[in-house]
């Protein structure tokens, strides 16, 4: 599976699904959350999903971070089925390749900014000085030099999501999955966040797939796609239209 | 995989000290019960047997009369001098023997005046008895046989009649006898009977017969037997020569009794053994709810952080490395524990030996043993809570409020 994955070169497509279905429930209470959606990513996009509550695309989401699997379907990460893969291989995939940031920023309180930067090292089990070395890089990209030792409690919203932007981009993974990551924050702090996902997208290639509701943060993506009762409504290149 | 259980593990305690703290106090408690009632009880037991062998560990009594209760005896005719004499001459296996003659007196010197006991004995019983002279002189051989006036005195006479002074060479009157002091007994403190063993007088065995008793009756012969002499084959052959010096048909039973120190040695510390292993038992069950505080403490804190757990999942943490995270929490919380405790029992040993004068005797394996006992609660019960949360499912964990 490894060896796959470092043979990845830009501009291939490495999300594909094709005509995944998720379905909750049975019998009775049978609910499809998702009813049979194909789509493809393309390395260095960043694309916006958007939709109404419900639409299926926090449901989606959930696939394309390997959180959840497919009912039915095929969910191709660099060729891998996900479907396929134990709940350990896809935290391993996790891991090694994704990042997520969160609407409500999930950093862990009374923890510094540093430490919870290096959360995600800890686990990869890299040396204590590379951990702090990368870490305190890691938060300079994200413009939060000095902040280093402060706690979240200590950090205003606009600086937890960065904290958590950075946590996300500190392993270099191949792909950032954000999940509303304005939805909690005024209209100046949004943009500054969305101008950083916008350059770590262009100066770095990670692909971004972002959820948002706010039509003005989708227009920093590339692409977007619509979901509406667990089909897609729409998939628009905005590039291309431009 | 290992140490950075520990790293998180260590992180999470250090985020949360007071809970942490909280949760330990089960355990330090436990574990402090457990050692300090174990060290004291073993000081205590060992206090007793440290007594017992200050009266010398190889003793034995003959009293007249058959033995009713520990110490009592009622009946049958008294010893002669003769009789020890006998035991001295025809049981080799016996490193010394006193007849000894005992009675209440009214101690006076000067204004001062005290009651104690006044005991006639040969210059044996010091040896029998374990009792060291610690001013002046024993009994010369000359003293004795002739019953001269003379006597020798426990520190708590001394204390009462004489204050600071020295009283040797002084005189007190013990009823109507006025006796010379020679000598003055090394203090030997309480007895494991909580009898004053300084509170004593000793005269020879021929003035307490002539001028205090008018008899010329032993009450009970001391003796002590050699090293490695079995007192049960001692109390036999002692048992043959007095029944045929009393002369006892086969038919009648002994109206004497012998006694062995050994067998209330081990009944006195049997008791406190007893005591100290029940004790400690109820400590240990204190231990053991301390443990189930972990668990249920860890249980809440798995589901207030079942956010973070998500979180942690979501970045690529493994089960494997959750439940490790969380049972290196819980056996951190219960071995820091445990070394508190421990350091608490010893301060509460030292401070209670002090207080009660017991000896403080260090008990390596059961520290050891608590110590090991508190780390194996905390994976036990810690397993349960960790697994709890290496089986959540990240989405439903990161959308927990």
């Amino acid at each position: 599976m490894n060896q796959a994955l470092s043979d990845i070169e830009k501009g291939k497509p490495f999300i594909e699904l094709r005509e995944v279905t998720k379905i909750y429930g049975t019998g009775a209470a049978r609910m499809a959350a998702l009813g049979g959606v194909s789509f493809t990513i393309y390395q260095g996009e960043f694309v916006a999903v958007m939709g109404p509550s419900g639409s299926g695309k926090s449901t989606c989401m959930n696939i394309l971070g390997c959180l959840d699997t497919p009912t039915d379907g095929e969910y191709r990460f660099c060729g891998v089925e996900v479907g396929r893969l134990s709940r350990n291989q896809r935290a391993l995939l996790r891991r090694h390749y994704l990042g997520f940031v969160f609407q409500g920023f999930n950093l862990l309180n009374r923890t510094s900014a540093l430490e919870n930067v290096e959360l995600p090292l800890v686990y990869r089990s890299e040396p204590r000085r590379r951990r702090h070395a990368r870490a305190r890089e890691a938060l300079a990209q994200v413009g939060l030099t000095g902040w280093e030792h402060h706690t979240p409690g200590e950090l205003s919203g606009g600086q937890q999501q960065r904290v958590a932007i950075a946590r996300a981009i500190v392993t270099e993974p191949l792909v950032l999955l954000a999940d509303e990551p304005t939805g909690n924050l005024d209209s100046a702090r949004s943009e500054e966040i969305m101008e950083l996902l916008t350059s770590f997208n262009r100066d770095h290639g990670i692909t971004i797939v972002m959820v948002t509701h706010e039509a003005d943060m989708a227009a920093y993506a590339g692409r977007t796609i619509h979901f509406k009762d667990g089909l897609i409504e729409h998939d628009r290149n905005h590039k291309e239209q431009a | 995989m290992l140490t950075n259980a520990f790293i998180l593990a260590l992180r999470e305690l250090r985020r949360n000290k007071m809970r942490s703290f909280l949760t330990m106090l089960g355990i330090i408690i436990g574990v402090a019960a457990v050692i300090s009632l174990v060290t004291i009880g073993g000081g205590a037991t060992r206090q007793v047997t440290d007594q017992i062998s200050s009266l010398g560990s190889n003793l034995m009594m003959v009293m007249p009369g058959r033995r009713m209760g520990p110490g009592q005896g009622g009946g049958g005719a008294p010893f002669k001098l003769a009789d020890a004499e006998a035991i001295a001459r025809e049981i080799p296996s016996i490193r010394a023997v006193a007849p000894t003659s005992a009675s209440a007196v009214t101690a006076i010197y000067a204004n001062e005046n005290w009651s104690t006991t006044v005991t006639g004995t040969t210059d044996r019983y010091f040896d029998v008895s374990n009792l060291k002279i610690e001013e002046g002189r024993g009994f010369a051989a000359p003293e004795i046989r002739s019953g001269a006036a003379v006597c020798i005195i426990g520190a708590t006479v001394r204390e009462n009649l004489f204050g600071r002074q020295n009283p040797i060479g002084s005189k007190i009157r013990l009823n109507k006898l006025s006796c010379e002091i020679i000598g003055l007994l090394e203090s030997k403190g309480q007895s494991s009977m909580g009898s004053d063993q300084d509170d004593t007088v000793i005269i020879p065995l021929r003035t307490f017969q002539r001028r205090i008793s008018g008899k010329t009756d032993v009450n009970v012969i001391r003796l002590s037997v050699k090293d490695g002499v079995s007192t049960d084959k001692m109390k036999k052959e002692i048992g043959y020569l007095m029944r045929e010096r009393r002369h006892l048909s086969d038919a009648e039973e002994d109206d004497f009794s012998v006694m062995d120190m050994k067998e209330i040695s081990t009944m006195l510390t049997g008791t406190t053994k007893v005591l100290t292993g029940l004790l400690g038992a109820v400590a240990a069950v204190s231990l053991l709810v301390g443990g189930i505080g972990i668990m249920n403490i860890m249980m809440v804190s798995v589901t207030e952080r079942t956010r973070e757990i998500g979180t942690r999942l979501a970045i690529g943490a493994l089960e494997r490395e959750v439940l490790l995270q969380f049972l290196v929490e819980a056996l951190v919380l219960s071995s820091v524990g445990g070394l508190i405790g421990i350091a608490l029992a010893l301060i509460a040993a030292l401070a209670v030996s002090g207080l009660l004068q017991v000896p403080f005797i260090l008990n390596v394996p059961i520290i050891l043993e608590s110590f090991l006992f508190s780390g194996a609660i905390g994976i036990v019960f810690g397993f349960f809570p960790a697994r709890k949360a290496a089986m959540l499912n990240p989405i439903e964990a990161l959308r927990h409020e």
